[in-house]
């Protein structure tokens, strides 16, 4: 099977524009490319051809991961590519199955008993484990100056807490070397919900929770289905969040974490519309607060300016926690 | 094969007065009409230019007929939806000619959501001689009016109006990609990325939906529809292209949702290509059916086909456009224009095609000779009446003078939308908010 030279990643042909996904991309360039280095020099000491190929699939799955989630902000996302995305995704999870990398991961997870909160526990038993391979640039949990974009995105993607017993969070076990920083990883017992308030930083407005909670919603549903189950993951993306029709298992756990979501926001094709909260502090006001400082106005552009402003908004707005 | 060296520049922005490239004068389609004297351009600001070639002059003959700016006008606003807290891009997706029956000019133009019909009409006479008003305007106080007069036709200055004559809206939820005129000239279809609705172009109050792939349940969507549209002759006849690489051909005659197939082209994958982005790249971006209406031609990422309709099981032929770039794949993923969506074209005689690429490159296939060519569309390397150079990018290993390496490619300038006269060897060519227009040379 052809893999793709995913430390090829670094130069990119010279492509500027591509304004959406750029600064992302760029982000995302750094941070796998610094992590394929490393990776591959100690696995150079293994001298196995396999992991670094595994580690260009680990790396894909989380760029795809990361395409998904960008897809909805403020215009309706493109549905051919959402579904070409999810595809490739789910092929990827597919190969893992075979693989048997799913199954090494999910075992580090033990069974079905257990709170979130020691779930939680799990996760940093994981990283910890796993502290060898781990790079050192890794994320703070808890405050943000400092903190670069790309590790917020990455932060927001990756950060899905296991919260399901069995097969689960293939994503998050590979991933959470990236995510976690096993020191500021302080209140194990601490559920997601105080976890991501505590991130966004005091005073964050409560639909950005919702936000955040519904993407690291659908980032959990992704991850907490079983690999067999992958078509009802990916469905995840399309919309129709299937949570409070009773999936198996981890559900009630999971319903209690997320019982104060809006329920409003499980709606039909919500992945693909974005349909966002009414109470969230919509993108506009962020628009309308920075409009007249963006350039001569001309037909078309604050609409067109708006998605690419937006974006850089939520960003920001992350990052400077406000 | 056609040499294009003829060639002139048409800058589409003209219409500002600075030169900067704003995002909404990104060409987003370009169409010539049937009879190739009009050609329209749609761009990112939902505004439509049409230009008209000039009509040969007989004090110059060696000159071919340029085409000049022959009307402009905002063909869709920008929309927000406010049950899904969305915005509806203004930006054209289609142009598409309707065929011309008295003096005025039809053409159907569609953003996301709404296609509309607009009517480009020329005025060059006026009524003068009004009783109940004057000139200007002005109520004329019946008491002065003393005689009845007519009003007769004076000649004035030529306008072209445009007017908005059908809206046909509220019957796609996701994003149209195609409109298609149907040969029976009073059908036409729209077709999104779920669904193909069928419309009759009087009716603006209703369509009829001919094709439906979505799912009952969203979790199981795997494959969209990428392009669609009618056989040129065969009115019951039309093509829908997937994301998948496979097209089907419907009849509808068949049955009133046409969900079923009657003919289903798919080229099996070649499993030594196997790769994760094998499905990305078959993913069709277009289809057109031939002028004949024999043969079928689709646009994957990295290849131009064509199909015989009578021959499903595989392309008869097949182009590579820019096959260098199959080594590079992970990275247009990352960067996206792995998702770029080109278009294809046939020349009027169905024996050259024509696509675009990356850096402000197009490529032209001649059928029959089985060779190609690389040419450029920009400012630096064409000058009017300047003949256009072949280009060539090379992989690896050495490099000639003139090559351009492959990793010096500006991924930033594609391609993406073209088209070729119905019957003369004229090409325009949009490279983002330019548009340029090339011919061939007049012996």
């Amino acid at each position: 099977m052809s893999a793709c030279t995913l430390v090829s990643v670094s130069t990119v042909l010279g492509c500027h524009s591509c304004s959406r996904i750029d600064m992302f991309s760029k982000g995302t360039k750094r941070k796998f490319s610094d992590d394929g280095d490393e990776m591959l020099d100690e696995s150079l000491a293994g001298a196995q051809v396999s992991s670094s190929y595994s580690l260009q699939r680990q790396s894909l799955l989380d760029m795809s991961l990361i395409k998904l989630q960008l897809c909805h902000m403020l215009v309706e996302p493109n549905l051919c590519r959402s579904v070409l995305i999810a595809n490739t995704v789910r092929q990827i999870q597919e190969e893992m199955t075979h693989d048997g990398s799913w199954q090494v991961v999910t075992e580090a997870f033990c069974g079905g008993s257990q709170s979130p909160s020691e779930r939680l526990v799990a996760t940093e038993v994981l990283c910890r484990s796993r502290e060898q391979d781990a790079e050192p640039k890794l994320f703070s949990v808890l405050s943000y100056e400092g903190c670069r974009e790309e590790e917020v995105v990455a932060d927001e993607t990756l950060c899905s807490v296991s919260v399901s017993d069995t097969a689960s969070n293939v994503c998050l076990s590979e991933s959470a070397r990236h995510c976690w920083e096993r020191d500021e990883l302080v209140d194990a017992d601490r559920d997601d919900e105080t976890c991501e308030s505590s991130r966004l930083g005091p005073g964050d407005d409560e639909d950005d929770d919702d936000e955040d909670d519904d993407d690291e919603d659908e980032e959990v549903d992704i991850d907490e289905e079983s690999p067999r189950d992958n078509p009802k993951t990916m469905g995840q993306v399309f919309g129709t969040f299937e949570i409070k029709n009773g999936t198996p298992g981890p559900d009630s756990a999971l319903e209690e974490l997320f019982s104060d979501v809006d329920a409003s926001y499980y709606d039909l094709d919500t992945m693909l519309t974005g349909i966002q909260s009414a109470p969230k502090m919509g993108p506009y006001d962020l628009l309308d607060s920075l409009a007249p400082s963006h350039g001569p106005p001309s037909i078309g552009s604050p609409s067109s300016c708006r998605s690419d402003l937006n974006e850089l908004d939520h960003i920001m707005e992350i990052i400077v926690g406000s | 094969m056609d040499e294009e060296i003829d060639t002139r520049k048409i800058n589409s922005s003209f219409l500002r007065e600075h030169n900067y490239a704003t995002e909404a004068d990104i060409i987003s389609t370009v169409e010539f009409n049937s009879s190739g004297e009009l050609l329209a351009t749609g761009d990112k600001g939902g505004r439509v230019v049409v230009f008209q070639r000039e009509q040969e002059s007989k004090n110059q003959p060696h000159r071919r007929g340029e085409y000049n700016v022959y009307s402009t006008f905002q063909s869709h606003e920008p929309e927000f939806d406010y049950l899904k807290s969305l915005e509806i891009e203004e930006k054209i997706n289609k142009i598409r000619w309707l065929p011309q029956q008295n003096a005025a000019y039809f053409l159907l133009s569609t953003n996301d959501k709404t296609v509309k019909l607009w009517k480009i009409s020329e005025r060059d006479k006026r009524p003068e001689g009004y009783n109940l008003k004057d000139e200007d305007g002005r109520i004329r106080d019946p008491t002065t009016i003393t005689a009845l007069r007519v009003p007769v036709l004076r000649p004035m200055d030529l306008m072209v109006e445009a007017t908005p004559r059908r809206v046909f809206s509220n019957a796609h939820t996701y994003h149209i990609n195609s409109i298609s005129v149907n040969s029976d000239y009073e059908t036409y279809m729209s077709t999104d990325d779920l669904r193909i609705n069928l419309w009759n172009l009087e009716i603006t109050n209703r369509s009829f939906n001919i094709v439906d792939i979505k799912p009952s349940n969203m979790e199981e969507l795997t494959e969209v529809i990428t392009a669609a549209e009618f056989h040129p002759n065969h009115c019951n006849t039309f093509v829908y292209s997937s994301s998948k690489g496979s097209i089907r051909l419907c009849d509808m005659r068949a049955a009133a949702l046409c969900d079923n197939h009657s003919k289903f082209f798919e080229e099996p994958e070649d499993p030594s290509n196997r790769s994760f982005f094998s499905e990305i790249i078959s993913s069709i971006s277009d289809v057109k059916f031939s002028h004949s209406g024999r043969y079928l031609m689709t646009r994957d990422y990295l290849t131009v086909k064509v199909w015989d309709l009578n021959m499903e099981n595989k392309p008869l032929e097949t182009y590579q456009v820019h096959d260098y770039l199959r080594s590079k794949l992970c990275s247009l993923y990352e960067n996206d224009c792995i998702f770029d969506k080109f278009e294809c074209v046939w020349n009027g005689t169905d024996s050259v095609l024509m696509t675009g690429s990356y850096n402000n490159f197009f490529r032209m296939f001649d059928r029959n000779t089985k060779r190609d060519v690389t040419l450029e569309a920009s400012r630096e390397n064409s000058k009017p009446r300047a003949i256009l150079k072949p280009r060539k990018v090379c992989v690896g290993g050495k490099r000639r003078k003139d090559e351009i390496s492959v990793d010096s490619l500006d991924f930033s300038k594609k391609i993406l939308h073209t088209a070729w006269h119905p019957s003369e060897n004229i090409i325009a060519v949009a490279a983002t908010n330019n548009l340029y227009i090339f011919q061939d040379k007049v012996n």
